[in-house]
């Protein structure tokens, strides 16, 4: 059984339709990457499963317990956590503080403590008495990786941590993608950047105006295919 | 108007309404009415409908600064005792005339708002109210230091000056009544004349071009800075505006009453508390809301003036009750049903190619 | 050497604003909320006290221990059914239902309790003093100063110590983000109005004990703490402590020159703050 799935998963902002019935299935020590254009329903979907936005039971399920009307602290609670678009630190909390609130909601031994999130960002140790917005974008993005990681999720999301931030830091942050798996967590990352999605990613869902136009491993998607599936195919 | 709508008329853009038409012709039937009123109406009658129409026209001020302006001031007392202390002044000190030295007791509360908005525009939303507040703390204490109206404990009008109002000996032997009742009746005209005169105005000025700015700040300041709107002028004309019928109001509810105290007249209860339910419970942000929740009002306070407190308890319950589930209030309830408008201050756009293909969708 | 007395008299006194106000601050400083019934909260605190002493015999320091987890009860409750509905950018409703709901506290005490003047008993407390240095000190407002102080520091200690104060924190930066860490936005805002009552019941305790109160008198209350938590710049906990010994000291001196100046003063330091410091003397960096 898959360990995540969305079955025919729609989301509304008032009158305006964002998604349009998307199936996704996640499994358990897997990769998926989730591309597509700006607007195409990315982070819309993101909320949607940790329970900002909510749905229909089952159109959201974890181990195949239907959660898409749960509210976002018990989805967390769970063990699916995020890294939310734009990092959104909390500005009065101190780095480290920032990480600590990361299990407010689950306190879930496993291998992520704040020594192990120190060794996978050094950087932050050194920071840890500054507040979070103090930091430099990478570092910012770091301290929200970390944050989603000290509750030791079994799912962990990740909207965008690219976003904005030059080619060397990215390369930073994508190194802690494989022990982040060998920790044992598996995630949905949500990427703008194709090259890094089929890097690091055991299939690709591309999206186009809330719908899902493509799916499959990296190697077997042309990049013909992938570039219809996002920007629609030349009419 | 009526024709707007026709085929031949591409488009058009109008603010009326059937409702409205029908609405405008009832008032003007009502309004004769109300006129007419002291002919044949009691004395008691004629006390019962000043204190609505005065209540009403301190509602609609009130509406006007946080319906509209998103001015949510409880301070609104302090110009409703100033106006009133105003005239009384003048009145005492100077041998004049109450009647027109009302006008006076609005132009002394413009004058009180200008240092009052200069205040209380540094505080921001529920801070703006208790600054509001304060001032008009204030302005009560140091009323009570003005030993030449009598200080803490007050004064009444000079025989005189009530006996000899003016236009008075006309209505005595014209209804063939004494003075006090003739002094009700002056009063009660000329409450109907600033009620209609501010309904009127607030309507005009909804429907002007600065009245549409308006409804931008209170929804948006950003975007309605963004299309230049001076958000800051727009305060502070409606604070200003609202402090000069707030006076106005006072200063005529004093001088029926006749006799003034610092704690009466700058009484947070009387002219903040209860007009604010009055337009909570009517529906905020509408013209018609506080018209409806002057009457729902006065018929609470007929019910159940005589328990004293359970009548206040009363009222807070209902006004915490309509917020939380009725926001719109009563009007809000009623137009949200069958899409009445009275006095519609939106425009449409009727006719065209947008009218029809919404018509069909 | 009489003004040195007045200062220190009024500096005591401020301390009992600042218990007034701690409450408002604390609860504005999590949720922007401004509760127009925290006066008539805390005359309704010091009413409880009173009816516990008065039918158990108790201290009134044992009694407002007794009304503590009652008050907190209340505010979670109250929060959590009535102001958690209300919050939100338009801040008419909150203001309004709270209006509301101090109109009907005011006149459900006036019901129960009438109109008479009312006050805790003490003992020889209220007469006892102290010498410091050539001036005499009240050894109630003494407490009630070290309390205010007690208080802001436990307040801090939770707001920058414990895990309770991180979620508090966290929550009024962000609520949305704060839900995805696992925080019900929702308890914690009635977790804060909670503790804000547990503070009022302290001020309610050193109200009764000071001076006569009624059913009336909350709404002045309000007025005091809002003048402190404004002085000091909203959310600062010690510019509030700041703030309330301001206005203490204003109407003391303005007492000393004047009786009927009072209260006046104690605006008018107020009006002057506005004048220099719009946002106070500590306004918080970010807002
Ligand atoms: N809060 C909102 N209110 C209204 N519409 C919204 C809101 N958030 C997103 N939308 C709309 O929903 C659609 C999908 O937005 P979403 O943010 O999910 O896209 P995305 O794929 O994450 O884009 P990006 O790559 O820019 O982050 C867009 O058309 C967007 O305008
Ligand atoms: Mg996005």
């Amino acid at each position: 059984m898959a360990l995540l799935t969305t079955q025919n998963l729609t989301a509304h902002y008032g009158d305006f339709q964002a998604l349009f019935g998307v199936d996704i299935e996640l499994n358990e020590g897997e990769t998926i990457a989730i591309i597509g254009a700006n607007g195409a329903g990315k982070t819309t979907l993101m909320r949607s499963i940790s329970g900002v936005l909510t749905n229909q039971p089952d159109m959201v399920t974890l181990e195949g317990v239907p959660i898409g009307n749960a509210s976002a602290d018990a989805i967390m609670a769970q063990g699916v956590a995020m890294v939310p678009e734009g990092r959104k630190l909390f500005p009065s909390l101190s780095v480290e503080e920032n990480l600590l609130i990361g299990t407010y909601g689950r306190k879930t031994a496993g291998h992520w403590s704040l020594e192990t999130i120190y060794d996978l960002f050094p950087i932050l140790k050194e920071r840890r008495n500054n507040p979070g917005t103090a930091l430099s974008g990478g570092q910012q993005q770091m301290v929200a990786i970390g944050r989603a990681l000290m509750s030791n999720p079994r799912v962990l999301l990740c909207d965008e941590v690219s976003l904005g931030l030059a080619p060397v830091v990215i390369k930073d942050i994508y190194q802690a993608v494989p022990k982040i798996k060998h920790a044992g967590a598996s995630m949905i990352v949500v990427e703008q950047d194709i090259g890094q999605a089929m890097k690091v990613a055991d299939r690709v869902y591309c999206m186009m105006e809330g719908r899902v136009t493509l799916t499959g491993t990296p190697d077997s998607l042309s990049r013909d295919a992938i570039h219809d599936a996002y920007f629609g195919a030349a009419a | 108007m009526s024709h707007a709508t026709d085929h031949a008329v591409p488009y058009a853009v109008h603010t009326g309404t059937s409702a409205s038409r029908i609405a405008g012709i009832a008032a003007l039937i009502l309004i004769v009415v109300l006129v007419a009123l002291p002919a044949f109406a009691s004395r008691s009658l004629i006390q019962d409908m000043f204190f609505i129409l005065t209540m009403l026209v301190l509602a609609q001020f009130w509406n006007l600064l946080a319906g509209y302006g998103g001015l949510v001031s409880i301070g609104q007392q302090a110009f409703v005792g100033i106006g009133a202390y105003a005239m009384f002044g003048v009145v005492i000190l100077a041998g004049l005339d109450p009647v027109p030295a009302i006008l006076l007791g609005g132009v002394v509360a413009v004058l009180l708002a200008i240092p009052t908005a200069f205040f209380a525009f540094r505080l921001q939303g529920a801070y703006f109210a208790i600054g509001t507040w304060v001032i008009a703390e204030v302005v009560r204490l140091l009323t009570s230091q003005w030993k030449a109206v009598g200080g803490g404990t007050g004064t009444s009008l000079p025989r005189d000056a009530t006996r000899d109002l003016w236009m008075t000996e006309t209505i005595e032997t014209v209804f063939g009544v004494r003075n006090a009742a003739a002094r009700d009746i002056l009063s009660y005209w000329l409450a109907v004349i600033l009620a209609v005169a501010t309904i009127g105005g607030i309507y005009w000025l909804l429907r002007t071009k600065r009245g549409l700015a308006l409804a931008a700040v209170r929804d948006n300041i950003e975007a309605a800075k963004s299309v230049g709107v001076d958000a800051v002028r727009m305060k502070w004309t409606v604070f200003l505006v609202a402090a000069f019928g707030t006076g106005l109001t006072g200063a005529l509810i004093y001088l029926q009453k006749a006799r003034i105290s610092p704690d009466a007249a700058f009484s947070v209860t009387d002219w903040t508390a209860f007009v604010l339910f009055i337009v909570v419970i009517g529906g905020i942000g509408t013209i018609e809301g506080p018209i409806i929740g002057v009457i729902v009002f006065f018929l609470l306070q007929s019910l159940l003036a005589d328990y004293g407190t359970w009548y206040l308890m009363v009222l807070g319950v209902i006004g915490i009750i309509i917020m939380l589930f009725a926001p719109k209030g009563l009007w809000g309830l009623i137009s949200s049903r069958t899409g009445i408008e009275l006095f519609p201050v939106r425009r449409r756009l009727t006719g065209g190619a947008l009218h029809t293909s919404q018509q069909e969708t | 050497m009489i003004w040195v007395d007045t200062i220190v008299q009024g500096i005591l006194l401020g301390g009992l604003y600042a218990l007034f106000a701690a409450g408002l601050s604390l609860v504005f400083g999590i949720m922007r909320l401004v509760n127009l019934a925290h006066g008539d909260l805390i005359v309704m605190g010091a009413y409880l006290i009173l009816v516990f002493v008065s039918f158990t015999g108790l201290s009134p320091f044992i009694a407002a221990a007794i009304a503590m987890p009652l008050m907190f009860a209340l505010g979670y409750g109250l929060q959590k059914v009535m102001l958690n509905r209300v919050l939100g950018d338009d801040i008419l409703p909150p203001l309004l239902v709270t209006f509301g709901l101090s109109v009907v506290l005011q006149n459900a005490m006036l019901e129960g309790f009438s109109a008479d003047s009312q006050r805790l008993p003490t003992g020889a407390l209220s007469t006892a003093s102290v010498e410091l240095g050539s001036i005499n000190v009240g050894v109630l407002p003494l407490l009630t100063f070290g309390s205010a102080v007690l208080v802001i520091v436990v307040l801090n200690q939770i707001f920058y110590r414990t895990e309770l104060g991180r979620a508090f924190r966290a929550t009024s930066d962000d609520a949305t983000t704060a839900s995805l860490m696992g925080i019900k936005p929702a308890n914690i805002f009635a977790m804060a109005t909670g503790i804000a009552l547990i503070i009022v019941t302290i001020a309610a305790l050193y109200l009764g004990m000071r001076a006569n109160f009624d059913p009336n008198i909350g709404p002045a209350r309000l007025i005091y703490a809002f003048e402190a938590v404004i002085i000091g710049g909203l959310g600062s906990l010690w510019g509030t402590l700041l703030g309330g010994i301001i206005i203490g000291v204003a109407q003391t001196v303005g007492a000393a020159i004047n009786p009927e100046w009072q209260i006046l003063a104690g605006h008018v330091a107020l009006l002057i703050v506005l004048l220099i410091r719009p946002r106070g003397l500590f306004p918080r960096a970010v807002d």
